[in-house]
């Protein structure tokens, strides 16, 4: 059974003027268990790790990022945006396993 | 030098001669009289880490906790929210005066421990396992509350007597490499143990998000750390000897300001 | 003894100046890599030669704990739909696996540039290879010296 993906933390300004370069800040709770490590009696743990982070705006690709094993536990991402327009963001975390977490966030125009 | 120190040994037997004579214990003096927190000894990358509330990975245990804070468990149909409704206004300043004495159980109790006291006898709800992440959650939010408010435990009266145990256990050399807690965090805060600069072991940033653990640990997981480090047996999380332990740590940074959930290597 | 004190030392002067002691340490990307990383590299570039320049990796030159280790990377690039970055692809020179993460960029970013945090493994170099939209490449590594503390427990 794959570990739980927590509950996203998603920061970026509520609005902002068009033009303006915003930064978006991600942090989710995941143990990012590498598949290197061993339990108490010699077996290994079997990998199971955030494997890809995807970022749309209005349903447009703006950022991804896949993800291995040397990404620390509860992964934090971080990435600018262009705000040229009002919208949503929508992002999302996928496991090993295809199971996925979702965020969405709106931005205003100042 | 040896005179001086003799006479001033000589006063601190009569005062405490007179204290006794009083009815109350001598009043203990501090081996480091002005502590310095952990963050002191800690580099500026985890420190920004620590500083900055968004990235730090605590912030998800302090949600978490926040979330179990008004959920429902147990046989008595209550959440914490029953009795204490709004944690960030009734929770302000608890960290910072706990441990403390227990008068119906007669010995200090820990902040997690009343977290569990509550449960079993409020809620009808089972304890959490000490240092599990549902405890270091709740334990997490509730400290934040007192962020910035100075640790201060009481020590005086009924009290005393398990304060007194902690300090016996923090002045006991234990394990093969024979070291009692000051041996580091005494006298040699500052140095370098391999590449670990020596803190004073002052715990007004517990529970913390260890970056070793990458996981938010509580003040008793890492004591039993340092005495594995000096190759001793450890005695459990929970029991009497590091409740005690906390009990007399706390006082030793009495005045820092609580900085849970600090971020520490 | 004292050389492994040096570099906390450093660390605290850094601290006591209150300067942010994340360093830029470049190192020519001639320097021979190991082989895993060369070959996760030569996948990606296939006959190009990548050029220095333009990357910037900025990470802790000594951490104090390698299963967390900040790094930020940019590029410098107006981030056009005509000149962009694609990706910036980040590997760990001396993990048991070189790969650490790919960032897939566009030009809505408006900046070429993320952060995470990262394991290291032991002291090695961490490597950062650009990707542009005209298909030339740039390649940037810088050392991260990796602790080993006297504290386990």
């Amino acid at each position: 059974m794959a570990a739980p993906i927590g509950q996203p933390r998603v920061r970026i300004p509520a609005q902002a003027r068009a033009g303006e370069v915003i930064e978006v800040r991600t942090l989710i709770s995941h143990i990012m268990e590498t598949g290197q490590r061993r339990d108490q009696a010699g077996a290994v743990i079997p990998r199971d790790i955030i494997k890809r982070f995807e970022a749309k705006f209005d349903g447009q690709l703006v950022f991804a990022m896949d993800l291995a094993p040397a990404i620390s536990a509860n992964p934090y991402i971080a990435f600018p945006f262009k705000v040229e327009k009002a919208g949503t963001f929508e992002f999302t975390w996928t496991n090993d396993a295809g199971e996925q977490r979702k965020a969405t966030n709106e931005i205003k125009l100042a | 030098m040896g005179k001086v120190a003799g006479l001033t040994l000589g006063g601190a037997a009569l005062a405490a001669g007179l204290a006794l004579a009083q009815g109350g214990a001598p009043e203990p003096q501090r081996a480091i009289p002005d502590p310095q927190s952990g963050r002191h000894f800690a580099t500026p990358e985890t420190l920004a880490i620590q500083d900055d509330d968004f990235q730090n990975p605590a912030m998800l245990w302090a949600e978490e906790g926040e979330a179990a804070w008004s959920r429902v468990e147990g046989t008595a149909g209550q959440s914490c929210a029953s009795c204490h409704n709004d944690g960030t206004q009734t929770m302000r300043g608890v960290r910072a005066r706990m441990p403390a004495y227990h008068a119906r159980l007669n010995r200090v109790v820990t902040l997690e421990q009343q977290i569990n006291i509550c449960r079993t006898e409020r809620m009808g709800a089972p304890a959490l396992p000490v240092d599990s992440r549902p405890l270091n959650a709740i334990t997490t939010y509730v400290a934040l509350q007192s962020r910035g408010m100075p640790v201060n435990v009481d020590i005086s009266g009924p009290a005393r007597p398990f304060f007194d145990a902690g300090e016996r256990f923090y002045n006991t050399r234990r394990g093969q490499l024979d070291m009692r807690c000051g041996s580091c965090h005494e006298d040699n805060y500052g140095r370098s143990l391999r590449a670990d600069l020596l803190s004073q072991g002052m715990s007004n940033g517990f529970p913390t998000y260890r970056l070793k653990e990458q996981r938010v640990i509580s003040l008793q997981f890492r004591l039993q750390g340092c005495v594995n480090d000096v190759r001793g047996e450890a005695p459990p999380m929970g029991g009497e000897e590091f409740t005690n332990l906390e009990f007399y740590l706390a006082w030793r940074a009495q005045g820092l300001p609580v900085e849970s959930p600090s971020v520490r290597r | 003894m004292d050389t492994i004190a040096t570099p906390t030392r450093r660390g605290m002067l850094a601290l006591a100046a209150g300067g942010v002691a994340i360093t830029l340490l470049p190192r020519p990307a001639s320097a021979q890599l190991a082989a895993p990383t060369q070959a996760a590299i030569d996948r990606i570039r296939g006959g190009r030669t990548p050029q220095e320049g333009r990357v910037t990796l900025r990470v802790p030159p000594i951490a104090e704990n390698g299963n967390t280790v900040p790094l930020t990377v940019s590029v410098e690039s107006p981030m056009t739909t005509a000149d962009h970055v694609k990706a910036i692809h980040v590997f760990a020179d001396r993990n048991p696996t070189p790969d650490i993460a790919t960032f897939h960029m566009t030009p809505a970013m408006g900046r070429a540039s993320a952060d995470t945090r990262i394991r290291l493994g032991q002291t090695q170099d961490v490597v950062a290879l650009a990707e542009m939209s005209d298909g030339s490449l740039f390649i940037a590594r810088a050392e991260v010296k990796v602790t080993i503390g006297g504290c386990g427990g």
